[in-house]
């Protein structure tokens, strides 16, 4: 083993925690604000230490929302942030599979001409493309939809290559005796592949989750009526009005809201998704 | 690329792609056609008469001093964002990478800013550092800075790059750690039998070995800047003070939805396209081939 002084690995963990402090002092500033009073925050008299009014603060953050700008309940915009997290990350896998199972599994006219097609949206994210897609979702009557929120957001090549590369690895011989068992091929795709699938199916998952709560350019076009808007357009809309006005302890508690369940995923499902993460990135 | 065992089947493997296909053609191909075609035209004032411009939206772009501003700044700010978190991160994960006790608890201590929505880092940024009430403001001021990012755009600037760095730190962590942990311990046991001390086995042997990642992470790095820095800016300085912190995706959005200069917005559009284009090419031709030096 090389050799590590006690010195040395002292200054390592000083330089971790330090490391550490800094990325979460952001957070901790937010949760205490969230705790205190409005006119304090806006004094400039914050406290550094928590203050007494978490459960007011939540509370109306939660089944009230502000009460100047956007007049729309957290809680409910969670929720409109959920259905398309959910619903991106669950779409995308599904069309995923099928389709890489069709290009891996069959020989069919046109099939790298698709494949390429597929492959090439890989390159541009719907940022690039914001108002020709916003007009075709305008066109559809998509607008202020769940449809309209999520179904741009899945036309990407990720995990088709994903799954078209673990069908790869999956032995030859598997498919031979499940033919000889008699099975088509959707009974092969039912019962073998898609059990073999699940840990990439699940990384996969978490990482789609992480990046659809977080989505934030396309929800805030296509979004016009308050009550379809996600946590992170609201957020943005209760810091438009004069800094005055702006209150301030319920603005860090949905700061807070916004951030908890996809930390709650890393942190909880750390092993698929470093996984998810390091194979989406091939 | 293909199986050799494979089965026969005339429709099913196009029932198959279709749903994918049908959702890429409908809202990636058309809308990326759209923007090119879009970028060749000119709308008038009211929107009632377009004609064909052939590349007069283009020429203008690239004559108007605002887009060259935008371009140049868009670059400074990939580069300080991915220069700073890169660095930050390295360190970070080399210290992680030594045999200590909780290992794993620090790695997860510093991994969960990824799973942070951009304007959510906008909003955390801005309340530190707001002008009137930010917590560090007041150390700031007591420093003799005056300190005010609604004012100067430098300053705004700054706040834009520092945000977005520290969002990026866990993502470049992670794959730092997972590139150091691949190097073999017998090559760096092999340097300190040499009698390399550990600040010069580190750049003799494990920095040369960890350039794949570091190449592979810059790229990454730089197309998160282009892009995801949109809800950082949006939520912390809406492009402003002035135009000082307007980057690219930034201008696209401004100009197409709020100024409602189609023509222009579609060229610009095309404009990124090809940057990202020509950045993921750079990235699957060198990071495929794992480039060691």
């Amino acid at each position: 083993m090389v050799e590590e002084e006690g010195f040395r690995r002292y200054v390592a963990h000083v330089i971790l925690w330090i490391g550490i402090a800094i990325v979460a002092f952001p957070v901790y500033i937010a949760i205490v604000a969230s705790t205190q009073d409005n006119a304090l925050i806006a004094n400039g008299q914050m406290s550094l230490l928590p203050g007494g009014h978490f459960f007011e603060v939540y509370y109306q953050t939660i089944f009230v929302g502000t009460s100047g700008s956007t007049r729309e309940p957290v809680g409910n915009m969670m929720l409109n942030s959920l259905v398309m997290a959910l619903a991106i990350a669950v779409g995308k896998i599904a069309i995923s599979i099928i389709s890489a199972y069709a290009i891996v599994y069959f020989r069919f006219p046109f099939r790298m001409p698709i494949f390429w097609l597929i492959f090439i949206t890989l390159m541009l994210p719907v940022e690039v493309r914001i108002y020709p897609t916003y007009k075709i979702v305008a066109d559809l009557h998509m607008l202020d939809s769940y449809a309209g929120l999520s179904l741009p957001l899945i036309a990407s090549a990720t995990a088709t290559l994903l799954f078209r590369q673990f069908f790869m690895t999956v032995p030859d011989e598997l498919l031979e005796a499940s033919r000889i068992d008699g099975a088509g091929p959707l009974r092969f795709f039912w019962d073998t592949l898609l059990p073999l699938s699940r840990t990439n199916m699940a990384a996969l998952f978490v990482i789609l989750f992480i990046l659809g709560w977080n989505q934030y350019l396309w929800p805030l076009l296509i979004t016009t009526r308050d009550d379809m808007q996600t946590i992170q357009v609201g957020i943005r809309k209760m810091i438009t009005t004069t800094d005055a006005l702006t209150e301030w302890p319920i603005v860090m508690a949905t700061a807070v809201l916004a951030m908890l369940p996809p930390v709650f995923v890393v942190v909880v499902m750390q092993k698929l998704f470093v996984r998810g993460l390091v194979e989406t990135e091939k | 690329m293909q199986k050799q065992a494979i089965f026969q089947s005339k429709l099913l493997p196009y029932a198959l792609v279709a749903p994918q296909l049908a959702i890429v053609l409908i809202f990636f191909y058309w809308p990326a056609l759209q923007a090119v075609i879009q970028s060749f035209l000119l709308q008038d004032a009211f929107g009632l008469s377009t004609t064909f411009v052939w590349f007069d939206n283009y020429v203008e772009l690239f004559r108007d001093p605002a887009y060259f501003e935008a371009i140049l700044r868009t670059f400074f700010f990939s580069f300080a964002i991915a220069v700073s978190s890169l660095s930050f991160a390295l360190l970070l994960a080399v210290m992680a990478d030594k045999p200590l006790r909780g290992v794993m608890l620090y790695r997860t201590l510093l991994i969960w800013p990824y799973a942070v929505a951009p304007p959510v880092v906008g909003v955390l940024w801005i309340f530190m550092l707001h002008p009137s009430l930010g917590v560090l403001s007041r150390y700031l001021r007591t420093l003799g800075i005056d300190w005010n990012p609604m004012l100067d755009g430098d300053q705004a600037a700054a706040l834009i790059i520092l945000a977005a760095a520290w969002k990026q730190i866990s993502y470049n962590f992670l794959f730092f750690l997972a590139g150091l942990q691949s190097i073999p311990r017998s090559v760096l046991e092999a340097a300190a039998i040499d009698g390399a001390r550990p600040m010069r086995r580190f750049w003799t042997v494990t920095f040369p070995l960890l350039s794949p990642t570091i190449f592979f992470l810059l790229v990454v790095n730089i197309v998160y800047a282009f892009f995801d820095t949109f809800g950082i800016i949006d939520t912390m300085t809406r492009g402003g003070p002035g135009t000082s912190t307007v980057t690219l995706v930034y201008k696209v959005y401004s100009d197409g939805l709020l100024g409602g200069n189609l023509g222009s917005s579609a060229a610009q559009s095309v404009v990124l396209m090809i940057m990202v284009i020509v950045l993921t090419g750079i990235q699957f031709r060198f990071v495929e081939r794992k480039v060691t030096y």
